[in-house]
């Protein structure tokens, strides 16, 4: 090593700023109650830190360096506010007392139930929610959602003016609404973690790993709330999901069904990860949604190969789920659950009864599994037909390509060849 | 969810309106394009020029030749164009429905990238 002074690799800095941004917004937000200018003050904070601690190494103490910048921001931007203008005595009054050390308690829980207020719509939630606990730039947040950087700051700047307007404060919603509000936050969570799997490799270099993001956030939560079987749940299910990655899409960048994926490629420390996890939280308390996902995301990864998977048990917990939180999905998922169990004729039983619901009556999906069943029951030319009709309604393009496939597929006679 | 929100415009029936009815257009452009902006939902939107000014690129014989097209008797051409990105079809069928008095307005999903979960 030469050089008088200590630089630190970017990446790391990156990494300290983010786990310090909730923390750091935390303090100001309580000291000076305004959450939008308070979110602002910290991010200027975060950015200042980025080019500074990068070059001039980390300092001391880098919460109260960041809580004193952070402060001595507030000030200037409470200050140039015209509208407040007259009321400049009282800022003065206000502006920074001695910087404090990071506080005792954990602010991440508070912040995730302000950002994910019931006012917001997801896709604001979604966007507060990485800058004010990602602590990610509005420009990363521009790259990750696909969207233009005015856009995501005209989503941040309004979802902070609708918060300020419902008169929400700081501070842990009653206990009535605690419920819902945890609801809303791992919706969120998960959605980011979602928003994640793009196949789009166009502009990937600078992209901010979104499912890797979701996966802290979620990590940090269910270390705030051990005792939270959804947070557990959904921190499973990522992870057993997230697993998969490196086998769902090929060389060729299509999409790599299940039951096709070459599951030596699967991450088996996420796998192991995920299914200790689901199976410690299994035991106790209720069970929700997520967890329910996670059991089943388990079953299939802890099959060795697709044909040796535990169909019987998947169908049961698609039963529970059914139960729990029943939804369009869900249905479809379960029928293909009884086909794998009962054959494809109980499948496509089964599926013309949830036609019936209008939610899915024209759905692409809808029209994919029947598709499926169709080629599994032999009918080759109806699974392509449907297969097609799929494809044309559906708005996702990787699976546009791999549906497209399957009716190429189930039009050609079977002997091309076994399996793939 | 991104939609793209496309204004065909027929001459015939813009050359019909009266001044003040296009000064009403112009009015209900500015107006929702402030409002998708303030909502963030506005990824992009452009008027387009005169299809007369269109020019046609075909390759041919592997020469690249641009010329003005073997179109001829379009009654509607593409005036312009709305990209946002919102919640649902319905929201941006309530976007559309302020522009579809003048004009014959069409809505459609954006096809996205993201790799489906459990096909």
């Amino acid at each position: 090593m030469s050089g008088a002074h200590q630089t630190c690799e970017p990446a790391r800095v990156e990494e300290l700023l983010r786990t310090l941004a909730p923390t750091v917004l935390g303090v100001l937000v309580r000291r000076y109650g305004d959450f939008g200018t308070c979110e602002d003050a910290v991010q200027e904070a975060l950015l200042a830190a980025a080019v500074q601690w990068a070059a001039e190494g980390v300092p001391a103490n880098p919460p109260g360096w960041l809580v004193r910048v952070a402060a001595r921001r507030w000030t200037e931007l409470w200050r140039s506010d015209t509208a407040r203008r007259r009321r400049e005595e009282t800022a003065a009054l206000l502006s920074p007392p001695e910087p404090e050390p990071a506080p005792a308690s954990d602010d991440t829980l508070t912040l995730l139930m302000l950002c994910c207020h019931p006012s917001l719509t997801p896709a604001s939630q979604v966007a507060l929610t990485l800058r004010a606990v990602g602590g990610l730039s509005t420009a990363e947040i521009a790259r990750a959602l696909l969207v233009p950087p005015a856009t995501a700051a005209q989503r941040i700047s309004r979802a902070k003016q609708t918060i300020r307007a419902s008169g929400a404060t700081f501070g842990m919603p009653p206990p009535d609404e605690r419920s819902a509000r945890m609801a809303a936050v791992t919706e969120v969570l998960y959605l980011v973690f979602n928003e994640g799997y793009t196949a789009s490799s166009g502009s990937a270099l600078h992209r901010v790993e979104l499912t890797a993001e979701a996966v802290r956030l979620t990590r940090q939560l269910h270390a705030l709330l051990p005792q939270d079987g959804e947070v557990a749940g959904l921190l499973a299910l990522m992870r057993l999901t997230d697993a998969r990655r490196p086998a769902r899409v090929g060389p060729d960048g299509a999409l790599i069904p299940l039951a096709d994926q070459d599951r030596s490629r699967w991450d088996a420390a996420a796998v192991a990860e995920g299914v200790a996890l689901i199976s410690r939280t299994l035991a106790h308390g209720p069970v929700g949604p997520y967890q329910l996902q996670a059991a089943i995301a388990a079953v299939h990864d802890e099959a060795p190969r697709a044909e040796e998977t535990d169909w019987p048990q998947i169908l049961t917990l698609y039963d529970l789920l059914d139960a729990v939180a029943p939804g369009p999905m869900v249905t479809l998922n379960r029928v293909v659950a009884v086909a794998m169990v009962h054959g494809p004729q109980a499948g496509l039983r089964h599926l013309a009864a949830a036609e019936a619901d209008p939610a899915l009556a024209d759905h692409h999906r809808l029209h994919a599994v029947r598709a499926h069943l169709l080629d599994l029951a032999g009918d080759h030319e109806a699974a392509c037909a449907r297969y097609e009709l799929a494809a044309r309604r559906t708005l996702n393009l990787p699976e546009q390509r791999y549906l497209r496939l399957r009716a190429a597929r189930a039009g050609r006679p079977p002997e091309a060849g076994p399996g793939r | 969810m991104k939609y793209v929100i496309l204004i065909h415009s027929n001459p015939a029936a813009w050359d019909a309106l009266s001044e003040a009815q296009k000064v009403e257009v112009g009015r209900r452009h500015l107006a929702l394009t402030d409002d998708l902006a303030a909502s963030g939902e506005l990824i992009v939107t452009e008027a387009l020029a005169d299809p007369s000014l269109t020019r046609h690129v075909m390759v041919r014989d592997g020469r690249t030749v641009a010329g003005d097209g073997p179109f001829a008797e379009v009654k509607e051409h593409l005036a312009g164009f709305y990209l946002v990105d919102c919640d649902s079809m319905d929201r941006a069928l309530a976007h559309a429905a302020r522009l579809a008095p003048y004009g014959e307005i069409e809505v459609r999903p954006v096809m996205d990238l993201h790799a489906v979960l459990d096909v």
